[in-house]
């Protein structure tokens, strides 16, 4: 597998003045609840070791409180950690000096915030042109940088409105385009969507892929809610009281939880769009061209998909296929339904 | 009483105070001793400022040699330009011909001029502070005691040592005014860097922003509101003194209240009163209108 992009390593992080004196005791085993009861102490981060790797949407997931917005300020070092490593690109980013680290966060990290923190005295243009303006940038060069991704993001006419004449989901297209403009090669997220209506929310998780599809960034995305998170994903970790509690894809996550905490979650999740076709198809194939009622489907396609196509054409039967367009298995109308249902439905069915 | 507590010892009857000759012996010496300071650095002191006076009577006589029409023009073309409220414009323009009409407008241009200086000087020294003030913690508990004392000592007080070291006139009369009205730009603006929303700034240091970067496209524009109200209530301050500072020579409207003081001039004291009243009122009206304009930017327009 390529290097990651970015490796955490046994980052520790709490809150308090004897923060290093308290890692030993963390490392001996003291609980979160301890620490603060006995130690006036905050435990936000124990032991966290995650490798994101180039180029994918890497998701933090866990309930309020749970260390995911300290995490995810490690990476650009808006917050000091107790202990640990922090890996960008071959590069301890808690080496860098003062300046190094703001010509970092200036090229090669950019960030959007769960409240927007847009300038709310610049309008549109110049909150996007930010980045560019820190940089050092002719103000012709802010001006075609900016526009560029306004209209990327569909924001353009509002070049010259500010923030307050928006709405939360326009202003948070203004803060992934500020984000975007500075050409950073990782983008962090910190709940960018979280305080947006669910519609809204939906339609800027798409605005996301499409964009993702085409730029290719390294993408670490913060969220509390699963399917926000099993939806980004590519691969997702779960955060509980500052601890990863699992690591995994959106499937091996939801197929096997490591949990009673995460099963808990899993449960309401809607299976069909996180399953894939190969997950639970009968192998090997029957010898021979696969049967003429039968459809075919391409490896890595979703249950629901699956189940869609199946329904329009009328058929129950269907075969995966791998890369090549080689048969790899087979699934029936029942199979599909199956996987799809949750495991207490699924016990009922079979 | 004091028979209930016959019997104590004295010190627990009487304050046990200095004997009345220590005391006595203590002020001497200080006094002294900054008699001994002003003759050998007042003139330097007095060099020291030379500039700032030379400033201050250019620009009083400026608005006194200037015909009066454009002094009224300009005034109320500031006036319009900041607020851009038709009231506030009209309302300063009758109450300039009032003061003209009612023989107090060489006076009140005096005033003008020495306010303007007072409160450009507060702002020139006070804002820095303040943001030095916002950036440490320590330096906020040291200055604040001192911003408490410069409040709220009586202005006589510090009328004193302020006259022995410079005497009597404009300079003593600005150091009075500034020392008296600067607190307020320094506490805001402290206050108001504080309040900025801890996110944004956060933005800003995600984005690689330099600490200037910061201070000049965050933070001071952000807590501008409330700089504003500070430099509002500067001037405000300033007037205040302008009668207080009239005992040490400061020449304007304060001068004729003191007279009317000690005379008995009910009408004079009255009508340079308002005078002051309205400069008031023109100065806190248009800059808090110009303050409202500035914060268009935060009023949703629509949805
Ligand atoms: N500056 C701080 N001082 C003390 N405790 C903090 C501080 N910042 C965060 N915490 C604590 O650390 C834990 C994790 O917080 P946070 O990372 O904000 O969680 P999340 O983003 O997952 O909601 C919480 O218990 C929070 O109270
Ligand atoms: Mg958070």
């Amino acid at each position: 597998m390529a290097e990651p992009a970015i490796k955490v390593r046994n980052l520790y992080k709490i809150f308090g003045r004897r923060d290093r004196e308290m890692v030993e005791k963390v490392k001996e085993g003291v609980s979160k609840s301890e620490l603060l009861a006995d130690h006036s102490h905050v435990l936000g981060l124990r032991d966290i070791n995650i490798d994101m790797p180039e180029a994918s949407i890497q998701v933090v997931m866990g309930l309020s409180g749970s260390g995911k917005s300290t995490l995810i300020r490690h990476l650009n070092r808006l917050i000091e950690p107790s202990a640990g490593e922090v890996i960008v690109h071959g590069e301890d980013v808690l080496q860098m000096s003062e300046k190094a680290l703001r010509e970092f966060r200036r090229h090669k990290i950019s960030m959007v915030f769960q409240r927007f923190a847009l300038l709310p005295h610049k309008t549109v243009i110049d909150n996007v042109a930010y980045g560019l303006h820190v940089m050092g940038k002719s103000k012709a060069e802010q001006k075609t940088g900016a526009m560029r991704w306004i209209e990327r993001v569909g924001l353009a006419g509002y070049e010259d409105n500010y923030p307050a004449q928006l709405s939360g989901g326009m202003q948070q297209r203004v803060g992934l385009a500020r984000a975007l403009a500075t050409d950073a090669d990782i983008l962090l997220m910190d709940e960018a969507f979280s305080a947006l209506d669910p519609l809204i929310r939906t339609d800027m998780q798409s605005v996301l892929l499409d964009l993702q599809k085409e730029l290719a960034k390294t993408i670490v995305f913060i969220t509390h809610d699963l399917d926000e998170a099993l939806r980004l994903g590519d691969k997702i970790a779960i955060l509980r009281d500052g601890e990863i509690v699992q690591q995994g894809t959106a499937q091996e996550i939801v197929l096997d939880p490591a949990d009673e905490y995460i099963s808990s979650f899993v449960r309401e999740v809607n299976r069909g769009r996180v399953i894939q076709a190969e997950t639970i198809m009968d192998t090997p194939p029957p010898p021979g061209p696969p049967a003429e009622n039968s459809i075919r489907v391409e490896k890595g396609t979703v249950l629901e998909e699956v189940a869609r196509r199946m329904t329009e054409q009328d058929r129950d039967q269907a075969h995966v296929v791998n890369g090549s367009g080689e048969p790899i298995g087979t699934l029936t109308m029942r199979s599909v339904m199956a996987g799809m249902a949750t495991p207490v439905l699924k016990d009922a069915i079979e | 009483m004091a028979s209930l507590f016959n019997g104590l010892p004295d010190w627990l009857v009487e304050f046990p105070q200095l004997a009345g000759r220590d005391l006595r012996h203590m002020s001497r010496t200080i006094d002294q001793e900054y008699r001994a300071f002003s003759r050998a650095w007042g003139d330097a002191i007095e060099n020291f400022f030379r500039p700032l006076l030379d400033f201050l009577l250019w620009f009083e006589n400026l608005l006194i040699q200037t015909p009066w029409w454009i002094v009224l023009a300009v005034v109320v073309a500031i006036v319009w330009f900041a607020s851009r409220s038709v009231k506030i414009t009209i309302g300063t323009f009758i109450a300039l011909i009032l003061i003209g009409v009612f023989g107090m407008w060489e006076d009140t241009m005096r005033t003008l001029s020495i306010i303007t200086v007072c409160t450009l000087l507060s702002i020139v020294i006070g804002m820095p502070i303040g943001i030095a003030m916002s950036r440490s913690n320590k330096l906020q508990a040291a200055i604040n005691p001192i911003l408490d004392v410069m409040q709220t000592m009586p202005s006589f007080v510090y009328l004193i040592p302020i006259v022995m070291l410079l005497g009597i006139g404009l300079i003593p009369g600005l150091l009075v005014v500034v020392i008296y009205a600067m607190p307020p730009i320094i506490r805001l603006t402290n206050l108001g860097i504080r309040l900025v929303d801890k996110e944004v700034l956060e933005a800003a240091n995600a984005f690689g922003s330099s600490g200037w970067q910061k201070l000049v496209e965050v933070q001071l524009p952000l807590s501008l509101p409330t700089i504003m109200a500070g430099i509002n209530q500067t001037i405000m301050m300033a007037l205040a003194m302008v009668v207080v500072a009239s005992l040490i020579g400061v020449r304007g409207l304060g001068q004729p209240v003191l007279q009317a003081i000690t005379n008995q001039y009910f009408t004079q004291g009255v009508l340079n009163g308002l005078a002051i009243v309205a400069i008031a009122i023109i100065f806190d009206r248009t800059s808090q209108a110009y303050g409202k304009r500035l914060q268009r930017h935060r009023e949703a327009s629509h949805g």
